[in-house]
């Protein structure tokens, strides 16, 4: 076109397009909006490390200040993944050292991460100021020795739930003394003791510092002075928060929680004594974000202080609030946007041993007209209950609910949970994320397949009675990107009608369900851009498996970079079991 | 051991005992009659339908303990309830989140208070108190009435408990079953493991 705007301009323009979806549809209009997308791309998502090549993101994104990547797949987090099945994330830090040598920030999820990664990170790119590895693991407290060593532009280092080979707390001290640009420290995984002179020097002359996660081993007489060196904190996770009550460090403790005039989060209170709660107080009324997961406090305190941050939008908390504490909730914090409440004691025998129900949560839907994302734990539910959520709160978009015995049904009535569930497909237009539990027919595939046009990731567990709850799945949700199944009697033949739907799709993920052998292998052949993982770790040689053979594990992803390379040997991909065919 | 043949109303009343207690609660049990359909381990003819029926050493007394006769030495919930078998991955919680919460609760047990579950019949949850936050019966009798709403009866050390709705019994530690204030105070914390408050009618 002989008048378009110069690059300068559509640069320009294109620089407020912060989605990557919208970028990815800009690049598609032309090849000239191609070009300049491809070379003004700052960032980069790569949703699945196996879905395309370090060299081809490089190739075609040659300006990248920051990649964020992601690993194993979701059910990794529940032992679901045998070690040692991939996830490697060397091979993007080789790549992008020498050809990202302005790179400035990397964040991985759940990605094996060595120190020789965090090694070379730390020699290759000089302006490296974000390092975030959450639920990473494969490194020790050495490698980040190394990066708190060398990256002198450092902001922020968050090692959130990642399992780090904890060596002892000496790293710290390895950020010299002219370091001052630390923003964020996150190393709540951490065991060890870090010196505390170390940790409070780095505080005192870090005076950007606006969110510090301690470890459990910080004690509680020592945060005090911590807190006086950064009174610009808007973000804290305490350490321990018990000792022996003592008034001067309660009152030292709560003179420091009055001068965070910006505190919007607190988290951490491992062990909390109820004695020392009052300390945190002064800061309540701010507080937007509180995570009370990890504390062992129980109610009325637990109750007492959730009740007291009237400005709360995200709070996370464990079973001991019960049906009374969310009742609270639902009165005073009235702009609460996401709640998760998770099991005090998962394979607690008693089952009933807290008084946390399907109450809790309806009485939260009723109050808290802001609430989008639900994550629950609990022992009972009703399709009533259910039904009732979901009138009360169409702008769901987050649902998921656990009931822990798996197959349980609507303890009143004794019905499946279908009408339920269905209820919330129904009513929750805009319903992006589910997680199903409790006793389910294929009846509840139909209402999401027919209803959850947004859904775009859901979990299933224990749940339907034939191969049609898969089909009305993948053939009813057009948004859906991830699935992840575990024990349903899902087989071949929905998984074969709907093949086509799994190139739209990021992933798949079944366990022990129905899937064959020999269907795996007519999968693969189908659609070359799909990878199809088996994992089987029982020791018999794949050669001498029957067609008709039941696979343990199965992992489909697609991508443009085939199968990969670094398979352990007990996943098989079907590329190579299957032969080529003529034609 | 009484098994009926499989079939789907046993698996309803598989859950429907699981659930018994809470529905109970809600006053849903007379019209079903599950009991007639209900999967249980125990004797024929034993009566007790209540969930959490302590097994009991009939006539063992040690110490010159007094047993509670009234309790039939019937379903053995305590073994017999199914444990679990943990299913990998599920519920689906990431181990993190486990380890750090199990060493705490025995580190709450052993180190400041002496906590014990109390269960009372026919509610569908069970609380946990400190022993130790008490120094005398009558306190602690109070606290379990508020806790659970009841209405009280008189105690007294001569007479036991008179007139009253309910009866707290508790756990020792050899396992026997005996009526709260046979001992003297500091005698039960250090050998309470778990309390009942069982209703006055089974008395």
């Amino acid at each position: 076109m002989a008048y378009s705007f110069p690059e300068e301009v559509l640069e320009h323009v294109f620089s407020f397009l912060h989605s990557d979806r919208d970028r990815n549809a800009v690049s598609l209009v032309c090849k000239s909006w191609y070009e300049i997308d491809r070379w003004s791309r700052r960032r980069v998502f790569i949703g699945n490390c196996y879905a395309i090549s370090p060299r081809a993101v490089i190739r075609r994104f040659p300006e990248v200040r920051s990649i964020k990547i992601k690993g194993k797949p979701h059910f990794a987090d529940f032992n679901l993944v045998p070690d040692g099945w991939g996830g490697y994330v060397f091979p993007w830090i080789t790549a992008m050292a020498s050809s990202y040598p302005w790179l400035e920030e990397i964040h991985l999820k759940r990605m094996v991460v060595t120190n020789a990664c965090l090694e070379l990170i730390a020699k290759s790119f000089k302006n490296f100021r974000v390092l975030v590895l959450s639920t990473c693991e494969g490194f020790s407290t050495d490698g980040l020795a190394s990066i708190a060593a060398n990256c002198r532009n450092l902001r922020e280092l968050d090692l959130r739930d990642s399992e780090v080979d904890d060596l002892s707390g000496h790293w710290l001290s390895h950020f010299p003394d002219s370091y001052t640009s630390l923003v964020s420290l996150n190393i709540s995984c951490l065991g060890s003791e870090v010196s505390f002179s170390a940790l409070e020097r780095l505080v005192s002359r870090c005076p950007n510092l606006r969110s510090l996660s301690l470890n459990q081993a910080v004690p509680i007489d020592r945060i005090a002075c911590l807190l006086r060196q950064a009174p610009q904190l808007i973000e804290l996770g305490t350490g321990a928060y018990n000792a022996e009550l003592r008034p001067d460090v309660f009152s030292s403790l709560s003179g420091a929680f009055s001068c965070l005039k910006e505190l919007r989060s607190l988290s951490g209170f491992w062990d909390a004594v109820p004695a020392y709660i009052p300390a945190v107080y002064s800061v309540c009324s701010g507080i937007t974000s509180l995570n009370l997961s990890y504390t062992t406090m129980q109610n009325p305190d637990l109750t007492k202080l959730v009740s007291q941050c009237p400005n709360l939008q995200q709070l996370w908390v464990l079973d001991y609030i019960e049906d009374c504490g969310l009742e609270a909730v639902a009165a005073s914090c009235k702009d609460l946007r996401e709640l998760r409440v998770f099991p005090s004691d998962p394979y607690e025998e008693d089952e009933f041993d807290i008084a946390l129900t399907e109450r809790g949560l309806v009485s939260v839907s009723e109050g808290c007209t802001n609430l989008q994302s639900v994550l629950y734990f609990c022992h009972q539910m009703s399709n009533a209950a259910l039904i009732s959520i979901a009138q009360n709160r169409p702008n769901l978009t987050r649902f998921r609910l656990c009931i822990i015995e798996p197959r349980s049904p609507d303890y009143l009535t004794l019905q499946p949970l279908d009408a339920g569930f269905g209820a919330i497909v129904e009513h929750c237009k805009g319903l992006r994320r589910l997680s199903l539990s409790g006793l389910l027919t294929d009846r509840v595939f139909e209402y999401i397949g027919t209803h959850a046009k947004k859904l775009e990731m859901l979990s299933v567990a224990f749940a339907g009675e034939s191969d049609l709850g898969l089909h009305l799945v993948l053939s009813g949700c057009e948004s859906l990107r991830k699935l992840e199944i575990r024990d349903c009697p899902f087989g071949d033949k929905a998984l074969l009608a709907n093949a086509e739907k799994l190139e739209t799709m990021r992933s798949l993920w079944m366990s022990s369900c129905s899937v064959s052998f020999g269907a795996c292998k007519l999968l693969c052949r189908r659609m070359p851009r799909l990878n199809v993982e088996v994992i089987d770790e029982t020791s018999e040689v794949a050669e001498s498996r029957p067609e008709s053979f039941t696979v343990q594990k199965l992992y489909i992803y697609r991508s443009v970079a085939g199968p990969r390379l670094d398979m352990p040997d007990y996943v098989l991909s079907m590329e190579e079991e299957s032969p080529d065919l003529i034609g | 051991m009484v098994m009926r043949p499989w079939d789907p109303t046993t698996m309803i009343s598989c859950y429907a005992r699981k659930q018994n207690h809470s529905r109970l609660s809600m006053a849903f049990q007379g019209d079903l009659n599950l009991e007639a359909t209900e999967l249980r381990l125990g004797l024929p003819g034993t009566g007790d339908h209540e969930r959490r029926t302590p097994p009991v050493g009939v006539g063992v007394t040690k110490n010159n303990k007094r047993g509670l006769p009234e309790l039939e030495d019937g379903h053995r919930e305590e073994s017999t309830r199914t444990t679990k078998t943990q299913v990998v991955g599920w519920p689906p919680v990431r181990s993190y989140r486990k380890n750090c919460l199990q060493p705490k609760k025995t580190e709450s047990e052993s180190g400041g208070g002496v906590y014990v579950k109390v269960s009372m019949d026919g509610v569908p949850y069970l609380r946990k108190i400190d022993l130790k936050l008490y120094k005398e019966y009558p306190q602690l009798l109070k606290d379990l009435e508020e806790m659970f709403k009841l209405k009280g009866g008189e105690y007294s050390e001569r007479e036991g408990y008179n007139r009253s709705e309910f009866m707290p019994a508790y756990e020792d530690k050899d396992g026997d079953w005996m009526l709260v204030g046979d001992v003297p105070w500091n005698m039960f914390v250090t050998s309470c493991k778990r309390l009942r408050i069982m209703k006055g009618s089974e008395l």
